[in-house]
């Protein structure tokens, strides 16, 4: 008995500190395996107008997967606010999906801790070839030179969504096409309770996103070519001041919206609050709230010469989803086989039709149900005058600091504080102070 | 090793007689029954909380960046040099951290006081029965039991700028500002979490206080009256001294909850909080993810950990030395 009472003491002890051990975390080996072939984890992130949107979008996709080759995908949608928090604990525990969506501004940020499998040329073979992606899709997917960290999977760029009844009520006859024009037009909508122009100005990434493009315009990149984070150049001061001013100087943009980070300007616009966005593939958003297609226009984002192109005539981002494969899943093959079935012809055209987005696939994105207008818009951008972030792995901590630099600068803007290149200068020095030594 | 082996040899472990063998272990059964019903307890103390802080100090001493995250054990030691860069104050690091450290010292000083000092006027106006007291002492008590997350988002939206219900009832209806305020972003920011936090914190003081009163004697009271003490004095001279013992304590753990809040702050203003509200907690948090450098954060959580260490210990002994001449 005694001794029996022992063993036991000692039994829970020892499974004690295997559990110590257990949770130590961080598998050092980790290089995927076929263990478990019949089921896979799938992180999405939220597409649609909400989560539930999105389960009831890919359900009946994922039901078709398993019909098909047997294997049952459990799905999670994780929200924006959370995904990339979710998949750095998921690197450092060494347990995470199988397959996830990565925005794809992130690939080289990822790619640098080593967690993705890497589309090496075997690979891409496995799910039919670097060939049937598109080229500016493929530019977003890990840092150059290196096989990259993830496959595209919806495509999209920013576009100026304008309300055609209220431009036709201030006598706008056409949307602008520089930023002259959007302020002028603006000034004329910013009234009575109504404003020109909606953004987000507590959300870091859509500030970002702006950010880049103005900077673009003025010819600047945040990072110098050596990788090196360069983001008190004069033309990134110059695009970042730009942006504010939309608030700050010209007042076309409502102050409250320097408080805004869940999305409440696509409302506003749905409901007629605000005349004009700059969003990306906002339109299967903006029929969930209610707003006729009939409604709203669509045409590029305004540049400085009023004629979209490359270089100082970006007008977007390479804006995106990623597919990617943990690197140490225990369904490898699975998980290829789930990726190719993604990035099928068959599944591109339902999922970027239910998304309002873009086929990477050039096959898809041929057919005749992405030639509509408002797809016009975006296709063009994106094959004309849309430019990657810059693919470093430092990306997403910039996207990170710069993004609430300009929180903070709107929040001046809101405030009635003025805000100078001075001011701007300073908030961006301290971003980048932040930014990990090189 | 090898000596203890051969003189616990099986045959002369078998050979020994067995009376004394067999007490000896009862004894060490009695003596040793209460260690071993605390092992579990002790066990689960290191796995929950003392092996978490020893790998969190150790990460203060790594390069623990996104190239080593995956594995924590290939991350190069880099000596004091998170410390160094958390504590050199002329650089923006260290610079912000101070700042954080300020601010987050003027809000729990701010909150704890007015956390106790509602908390202590409730329970003393509760102290006598009346209609309705139960029911009040049950209203008091909910902002303490509802969840931090539905409480503050609550809060969020009532400090909303277009549309939130502080800026309705100070702009529109009693028309104290020029204009609508901000309260979630700028440098309102800080009222507006001070706010929240004191609402949230008084009914735990509240709950305190008021089981701290019940222990005082009537008779004091009374006694009090009769010798002619008003209502402020009875208050100075029975209440408080009274409550002494319970207020050591409370304090303490208001100053440590409130230093600490991670919550509160986080879902009022999501992962980047403006400055003048930027507590430690969620600085460091955002410190660790904008860089995706752990180790630096862990440092900054280790020098949060000491301070924390450092204050109470001071709190303590203080108290303690105050308390015992009381006693003798």
């Amino acid at each position: 008995m005694r001794r029996f009472r022992a063993a036991a003491a000692g039994a829970v002890t020892v499974s004690l500190l295997t559990a110590v051990t257990a949770c130590g975390g961080g598998s050092s080996t980790g290089g995927g395996s076929d263990d478990s072939p019949k089921t896979l984890t799938y992180w999405a992130s939220n597409q649609g107008a909400s989560i539930e949107v999105d389960k009831k979008v890919l359900q009946p996709e994922l039901d078709k997967f398993e019909k098909r080759t047997g294997i049952k995908v459990k799905l999670e949608v994780v929200p924006w606010s959370d995904l990339l928090n979710r998949i750095l604990t998921a690197t450092t525990a060494g347990q995470g999906p199988d397959v996830l969506n990565i925005g794809n501004t992130w690939s080289a940020s990822l790619q640098a801790t080593g967690a993705l499998l890497p589309w090496d040329a075997k690979n891409l073979v496995a799910i039919g070839g670097r060939d049937r992606f598109v080229d500016s899709a493929l530019g977003s997917t890990g840092a150059e030179g290196k096989d990259p960290a993830a496959v595209p999977l919806y495509s999209m760029a920013y576009a100026l969504y304008y309300n055609k009844k209220m431009f036709a009520e201030a006598g706008i006859a056409k949307p602008p096409a520089t930023w002259a024009e959007l302020v002028a037009d603006g000034k004329k909508l910013s009234k009575g309770g109504k404003w020109g122009l909606g953004t987000e100005g507590s959300n870091p990434s859509e500030n970002i996103h702006h950010a880049f493009v103005f900077a673009k315009q003025y010819g600047a990149d945040f990072f110098a070519a050596d990788g090196k984070p360069d983001f008190t150049g004069e033309g990134a001061v110059a695009g970042v001041k730009q942006y504010v001013d939309l608030m700050a100087t010209n007042k076309v943009i409502a102050p409250g919206n320097a408080e805004y980070a869940q999305n409440q300007s696509v409302s506003d616009f749905a409901k007629g609050k605000t005349a004009m966005l700059l969003w990306q593939s906002a339109s299967a958003n903006l029929t969930s709230q209610g707003m006729s297609e009939d409604d709203y226009g669509i045409a590029p984002v305004p540049v400085q010469s009023g004629t979209p192109g490359t270089g100082a005539q970006v007008n977007s981002m390479v804006a995106g989803i990623n597919l990617a494969v943990f690197k140490n899943t225990d369904n490898l093959d699975g998980a290829r086989k789930f990726v190719k079935f993604m990035t099928g012809d068959e599944e591109q055209k339902v999922l970027n039709t239910a998304y309002s987005s873009i086929p990477p696939v050039k096959a898809a994105q041929a057919d005749a149900s992405f030639n509509t207008a408002a797809n016009a818009v975006l296709k063009d951008t994106l094959a004309q005058s849309a430019a990657a972030l810059p693919q470093v792995a430092d990306e997403s901590q910039f996207e990170t600091a710069v993004g609430t630099a300009i929180k903070g600068l709107f929040a001046d803007a809101a405030a009635g504080r003025p805000v100078t290149t001075d001011s701007v200068e300073a908030a961006l020095e301290k971003a980048q102070q932040q930014m990990p030594a090189a | 090793m090898t000596t203890t082996v051969e003189r616990a040899g099986p045959k002369e472990r078998s050979g020994a007689p067995r009376t004394p063998r067999a007490r000896r272990p009862g004894r060490i059964r009695r003596v040793g029954l209460p260690y071993l019903l605390l092992l579990p307890a002790l066990l689960l103390e290191l796995l929950v909380h003392l092996v978490p802080m020893v790998i969190g100090a150790v990460m203060s001493f790594k390069e623990l960046t996104q190239f080593y995250i995956r594995d924590w054990g290939s991350a190069p030691w880099s000596g004091l040099d998170n410390y160094r860069v958390s504590v050199d104050f002329d650089a923006p690091v260290g610079e912000a951290l101070l700042h954080s450290f300020l601010v987050t010292v003027g809000f729990t000083l701010l909150s704890v006081g007015l956390c106790w000092l509602i908390g202590t006027a409730a329970a003393i106006c509760m102290q006598d029965t009346f209609r309705g007291r139960g029911l009040l002492r049950a209203l008091f008590l909910v902002p303490y039991a509802l969840p931090v997350y539905a409480a503050v988002i609550t809060w969020v939206f009532m400090f909303q700028h277009d549309n939130g219900l502080v800026n309705h009832v100070l702009h529109d209806q009693l028309h104290l500002t020029d204009k609508p305020s901000f309260w979630l972003i700028g440098d309102n920011s800080f009222w507006a979490l001070l706010t929240v936090s004191v609402w949230k914190g008084w009914p735990f003081a509240f709950l305190i206080v008021m089981a701290g009163l019940q222990n005082i004697p009537g008779e004091l009271y009374e006694a009090a009256a009769l010798d002619g003490a008003g209502v402020w004095q009875r208050i100075r001279r029975i209440t408080l001294p009274s409550l002494r013992p319970v207020n050591q304590v409370l304090l303490l753990v208001l100053f440590l909850w409130t230093f600490n809040d991670f919550n509160t702050p986080y879902v009022l203003f999501g992962r980047t909080a403006p400055e003048a509200a930027d507590l430690v907690s969620v600085h460091i948090y955002q410190a660790s993810f904008v860089t995706w450098n752990f180790g630096t954060g862990s440092a900054m959580s280790v020098l949060l950990l000491l301070f924390l260490l450092v204050v109470t210990g001071v709190y303590l002994a203080l108290t303690s030395r105050g308390r015992r001449p009381a006693d003798a």
